[in-house]
């Protein structure tokens, strides 16, 4: 470790408050991005069932008024 | 090359490459992003000149190359896309893109923590940040005009030719220090001569520049599959795999 304390590592000779804005600012929005990835593709997953789901129904609707008007 | 290259034109194809490569990309990019991290802030040596100060470029560096490479890369889905009028590569396209918009405001805000302790401002009309504005504005651009379009595929070709016209930014920002007399410092990393910087620092700086990389390439390839989910919505293919998705997060959880 180059820090001869945890005193002296959070106050990074000084410039502490603008090296860990950079790098929480730089994770924070690389996790936010990533996550939002995540989230999204398992909102589609269910999306597309709901859709498929609603198709399924309206073709059964559509056969149903196809049968009574003969 | 063109025999193994043509599968990828097809989405379903490309979706499994996507899941094959994005394990990887994710554990790398996970890996090096936190051994990065803790080297260039705990370990590595304070410079002679700035101090601890100086430890922002493991963070600052990464994103600004990385904002760049992943214009490149997008500018190139789109030329792809126009020319052989490849869907995937819109696809990927519109992925990049809101990858190098992130990426271009890291870049631009631990700038400007930087340059607070060191030129005593936060923000300065200067050409290298002026050039690096542009560039996040230039996503914002591509990522609306394809938003701006019902048409998706009319929406595509506006977004791409966008891409490509604001390639001619790339040049002005990285010769930008050399052309203006900026306030930003000349290139330490990317230039022809050998890097104006000890190992002990390089090092860690090395593997941070990875750990984004892959960081970045395992978000590409998700949004990729997010952009094909979205589109292909109504094929066979993908309803099957989403049902399969949710049986096996059913007995996951049982």
């Amino acid at each position: 470790m180059y820090f001869d304390s945890i005193q002296d590592f959070w106050s990074m000779g000084g410039y502490g408050l603008y090296v860990w804005l950079s790098f929480g600012i730089g994770f924070l929005s690389l996790c936010l991005l990533w996550l939002d990835s995540i989230f999204a593709k398992r909102k589609l997953m269910s999306q597309i069932l709901t859709e498929q789901a609603r198709q399924v129904r309206i073709k059964a609707a559509k056969q149903k008024q196809a049968g009574s008007s003969v | 090359m063109w025999k193994w290259l043509h599968p990828y034109a097809k989405t379903e194809k490309t979706y499994w490459l996507c899941q094959t490569l994005l394990p990887w990309f994710s554990v790398l990019g996970l890996v090096a992003l936190i051994t990065g991290a803790i080297w260039a802030l705990a370990f590595s040596p304070a410079d002679y000149q700035q101090g601890d100060s100086y430890r922002i470029f493991h963070i600052h560096v990464p994103s600004a190359i990385l904002s760049k490479s992943l214009y490149m890369g997008m500018a190139i889905a789109a030329f792809v896309g126009l020319v052989w009028q490849v869907k995937t590569a819109f696809m990927s396209m519109m992925a990049i893109a809101a990858v190098g918009a992130v990426v271009t405001f890291v870049s631009l805000v631990t700038g400007s923590a930087w340059g607070k302790p060191m030129w005593g401002t936060w923000w300065e009309w200067d050409a290298r940040m002026t050039s690096q504005l542009v560039l996040l504005f230039l996503f914002f651009g591509v990522m609306s005009l394809y938003k701006s379009f019902e048409d998706k595929q009319q929406a595509s070709k506006a977004a791409g030719v966008m891409a490509i016209v604001g390639i001619i930014n790339l040049p002005i920002i990285h010769y930008s220090v050399e052309w203006w007399n900026t306030l930003h410092q000349g290139a330490t990393l990317m230039k022809l001569d050998k890097p104006s910087m000890p190992l002990e620092m390089l090092l860690p700086f090395f593997v941070s520049l990875v750990g984004w990389s892959s960081a970045c390439g395992a978000i590409v390839l998700l949004r990729i599959q997010n952009e094909i989910l979205r589109r292909e919505m109504k094929r066979p293919w993908v309803i099957a795999l989403a049902q399969q998705n949710v049986t096996q997060s059913n007995t996951a959880t049982k």
